[in-house]
């Protein structure tokens, strides 16, 4: 297994007390695989990719184990993290338009890096020319500010940089949230065949957006209010899914060639909870269609099927 | 490039217009005939005497000819470097007393703003990464940049020089010292100019470190600091490059504090007897001497535009963006 | 568990609940979350309480002197006594110092609320406008600011007031007003523009109001608690330069403020006649406010401004 996550729990600190974030979430991702991490905003998807690189300021590790290639990844030490950050585990954030600094030519900064994490040597960077010219940046963007390239430019730029020295993980936060929809595809034809081609070894792509995920992801990985609803393999999950959560998702979508005479765009009632005190038991029970009096009790998340795991009474009781 | 430039040359020529123009234009605001009332104060006994001054004075505002053409004479004079005649210190002329004067100023001045902008960038950047440091220098930076520049003038000079007798009390050097470029006369000037330029740099310096401090932390924050975090650069890189970030707006800000650094070390010399433009100007206010209150002001407004001017240039040279946003970019 | 052998009921049997069971969401409200930080945040406290301290000094004091501040009545260069209320001692010419100073502690807070009230409109008004209607109107109000921003209006105050005989608290608070507004003019432009192009201001323009409607019911609110911070700011600068423009000797005339008594005893060579009851607690006194305004203003900011909040 590449990455195997276990009980993973962090929170956030606020004055008022711990945001529940992620509470208590485990799942794994095989070599080579493209996970898509999918659920509405404030799910922990975000906490989730950041957790597993570095955390923010006021995040707080509780509990959780994270392994990666066999060995545990010591995510709750920022030091010690440093020698697996952009190694082993890299990350496209979210903010990947101002992401370089402003003063500094791209090459300079580029080399300046490497330099810092004691690679100073030759073989990185003419690499890097390589791939520039991959995703189709000449070798003149090294020598240019960040200022002088457009935003698609630095995008592809912040692509290449993150996947320069071959990381085992690769976390690409929300990098398609800002773009057009041809402009989307291009840059998840890129992830695609930056994991072809072996640059990275596997992925989780953190999004809101199903439709991409289809595209792209070999499994995808919905969670809701802090915890895991359903893992799948992206057909599964967008033509049978079985978590209800999953379903009125699915369902909500529109479709292409549907009109609103025929079918309304139905969505789902109610928001989810605030995590600062959640409610006992299963998160989605308030707004679910198929609760019970067993949903006072947290469901498990277990395997159903090969390769596909759902947390949820009804529809797999244990 | 060309366009900023000429663009800033013009606005710095319009206010100097404007300076010219204000400083002509108050006396003649004025109620009563200025000649009069310099002449009821300088109660000169000797009526003859009298006559002269009057007629020079008259001479001098022109005021015997239109408005436009004083105007115009204003100019003209200014523009040959003639500034008029001190009062006070007749027959001197303002531009004599003002040459004499500025060494000491700018003596004061260039280094006591170098060296205070320099300490409290450094400072403040280093509060900005130690909490405990920063608890200690944040309160004291707070306390020197409130304080008023004559207040700490004097304060150093009733303890060191007064009560401690560590520092001389006033004066550029000892009145019976030899005035020859000797080391003894070095020192002796040296030990004459140490506290007033203590007094201006300590309460500049505060200034600069609360800001560079917070430039920091906020540049600690940015988005690139993340980033480069994330991919695992040393705390070493992340703080080279907000400082650099953090220093540029600090270098805009030298322009804007000019100002008040300026008025401060005009007091400083005050308090100290410090024979420069301050203690010119406060003679000449003191004794109405208005030729020396206008020339000194028209040197100073002078002053600050060219460093103003130097500022925006070497902000271009420093910041990239400013350059590139102006030339366009290449690809 | 074994593996479940019921197949999850098809798509369309499913369909969201019309009315979710949701608890209500706990959170403070906008004005009440900011007053439970405000009285927690120190330095906001510190800050303004040093503040009005010194301000019901300024106020009552006066009241409380047993001379008038520029009378020549005690014995020459007395040491703080509790005689004849000499509490603060007296000049080398006899005056009382704790008079002069209270009347000098009102000049400085009337200077600055005044100086800096008139310098925050002027800065309003123009920031405002330039930032709200943009082109042309910008562009001129950015010469003007850039102006005189470059005058040194130090030395320009110099040659105003060294020209009138007789000068009042009014004159050098206006003087000073009309001359600090440019840093204040660009910051609130600056911050109009980004407010300028969101969507309420769409709406009221939509709704016929006109621009000052516009600006002073809709954007400057929105900007109020960066307003006041403001205020603070230029409150106490004003309070500097004026103490600075006194003691070169442009005070204002028939009264005495805290400038001027540093200046009549460096004047009278206090310094080596060791009369530090003089010349010590008018610097003290403004280094106190201004350094307090400081503090406070740093707390209003992170009161306002959540992402400064320390944990």
């Amino acid at each position: 297994m590449s990455l195997n996550v276990d009980g993973l729990r962090v929170y956030y600190r606020t004055l008022a007390g711990d945001v529940q974030a992620l509470d208590g979430v485990s799942f794994a991702i095989a070599d080579g695989e493209i996970m898509g991490l999918a659920g509405e905003s404030g799910c922990g998807k975000s906490t989730l990719g950041k957790s597993l690189i570095r955390f923010d300021t006021r995040m707080r590790y509780v509990a959780g184990s994270v392994e990666l290639d066999g060995v545990a990844l010591p995510i709750w030490d920022n030091d010690a993290m440093t020698d697996f950050r952009f190694k082993e585990v890299s990350i496209i954030p979210q903010y990947a338009m101002s992401a370089m600094n402003p003063t500094r030519k791209i090459g300079r900064m580029v080399h300046e890096l490497l330099r810092s994490r004691g690679m100073g040597s030759n073989g990185a960077e003419s690499e890097l020319k390589r791939r520039l010219d991959l995703v189709g940046l000449s070798d003149d963007v090294l020598d240019m500010y960040p200022i002088e390239l457009s935003g698609g430019m630095k995008q592809r730029t912040v692509m290449v940089i993150s996947t320069l020295l071959d990381p085992s993980l690769l976390i690409a936060d929300e990098i398609t949230s800002a773009l057009d929809v041809s402009t989307q595809k291009a840059v998840a034809e890129t992830l695609v065949g930056f994991r072809d081609r072996g640059f990275v070894k596997s992925m989780i792509v953190i999004t809101h957006d199903l439709s991409i995920l289809y595209q792209m992801a070999d499994t995808i990985l919905v969670m809701y209010a802090g915890q895991l609803a359903e893992k799948a393999p992206a057909d599964t999950i967008v033509n049978e899914p079985w978590h209800p959560y999953t379903r009125l998702l699915i369902s909500s979508l529109p479709e292409v060639g549907v009109r609103f005479a025929k079918k309304r765009l139905s969505g789902i009632a109610g928001r989810p909870p605030a995590l600062l005190h959640p409610p006992a038991g299963c998160r989605f029970a308030a707004r679910c269609p198929l609760a019970t009096a067993r949903c006072a009790e947290e469901p498990p998340f277990v395997e159903v099927a090969a390769g596909h795991s759902v947390a949820c009474w009804e529809v797999a009781p244990c | 490039m060309r366009r900023y430039f000429l663009r800033k040359l013009f606005i710095y020529l319009l206010t100097f217009v404007i300076a010219v123009t204000i400083d002509w234009a108050i006396p003649h605001l004025m109620p009563g005939n200025p000649v009069l009332t310099l002449m009821g104060r300088l109660q000169i006994q000797d009526p003859k005497v009298a006559q002269n001054v009057y007629h020079h004075y008259m001479r001098a505002f022109n005021l015997d000819l239109p408005l436009w053409k004083q105007y115009y004479y204003f100019w003209v004079s200014l523009l040959h470097g003639d500034l008029g005649t001190s009062i006070l210190q007749f027959p001197s002329s303002v531009t004599s007393i003002i040459v004499h004067a500025v060494p000491y100023t700018l003596g004061l001045l260039i280094p006591a703003t170098l060296l205070s902008w320099y300490a409290g960038n450094k400072v403040g950047a280093l509060a900005a990464r130690r909490k405990v440091l920063d608890n200690t220098v944040l309160p004291v930076a707070y306390a020197l940049t409130a304080t008023p520049y004559m207040w700490l003038a004097i304060l150093l000079s009733w303890t060191l020089a007064v009560t401690w007798k560590v520092f001389p009390v006033g004066f550029a050097y000892d009145p019976t010292a030899q005035r020859a470029w000797t080391w003894t006369f070095v020192a002796n000037l040296l030990q004459h100019w140490f506290l007033p330029f203590m007094s201006l740099f300590l309460v500049a310096f505060g200034g600069w470190a609360i800001g560079m401090r917070n430039m920091i932390i906020y540049e600690l924050e940015s988005d690139y600091a993340h980033y480069l975090e994330a991919l695992g650069a040393p705390q070493r890189l992340v703080r080279k490059y907000a400082f650099r970030n953090a220093v540029l707006p600090q270098i805009t800000g030298l322009a804007l504090s000019l100002g008040a650094v300026i008025a401060g070390a005009l007091v400083t010399e005050i308090v100290y007897s410090y024979p420069g433009l301050g203690y010119q100007i406060y003679r000449a206010i003191t004794n109405e001497d208005y030729f020396v209150i206008q020339g000194i002001f028209l040197f100073i407004i002078l002053g600050v535009l060219i460093a103003n001017f130097l500022v925006d240039i070497a902000y271009l040279i420093v910041d990239p963006r400013t350059r590139i946003g102006m030339e366009g970019t290449k690809a | 568990m074994s593996t479940p052998q019921v197949a999850p009921p098809s798509v369309d049997e499913i369909a969201p609940l019309e009315e979710p069971v949701t608890a209500p969401v706990q959170t403070m409200g906008g004005k009440r979350e900011m007053l439970h930080f405000a009285v927690r945040n120190r330095k906001l406290v510190v800050g303004l309480s040093v503040t009005l301290a010194m301000l019901v000094f300024a106020v009552v004091g006066p009241f409380l002197a047993h001379h008038p501040p520029l009378e020549y009545g005690g014995k020459l260069s007395w040491a703080p006594t509790t005689k004849d209320g000499y509490w603060f001692g007296t000049t080398l010419l006899g005056q009382d110092v704790y008079a002069q100073f209270v009347n000098g502690l009102r000049l400085a807070f009337i200077v600055g609320a005044l100086g800096g009230g008139i310098a925050a409109g002027v800065g309003m008004l123009v920031g405002f406008t330039a930032g709200y209607r943009g082109g042309v109107v910008d562009e001129v109000l950015n010469m003007l600011t850039n102006v005189v921003l470059v005058i040194p209006t130090f030395a320009l105050l110099l040659v105003i007031a060294a020209y009138l005989k007789v000068r009042g608290i009014m004159m050098e608070s206006v003087f000073i007003g009309l001359t600090s507004w440019p840093w204040a003019a660009r910051a609130l432009r600056a911050q109009t523009f980004s407010l300028v192009s969101r969507d309420f201001v769409g709406m009221a323009r939509l709704s016929g109001r006109n621009s000052w409607q516009i600006i002073f019911k809709e954007i400057a609110p929105n900007m109020s608690s960066y307003l006041f911070m403001m205020f603070i700011l230029l409150f106490g600068g004003a309070i500097l330069i004026a103490a600075t423009i006194d003691f070169i000797g442009l005070g204002p005339s028939n009264t005495i403020s805290l400038g001027m008594m540093m200046q009549l005893s460096v004047q009278n060579a206090a310094l080596q006649l060791h009369l530090w009851w003089w010349f010590l607690p008018p610097g003290l006194a403004i280094m106190t406010i201004v350094a307090s305004l400081y503090v406070m203003n740093v707390g209003l900011d992170e009161v306002f401004n959540p992402t400064l909040r320390e944990l």
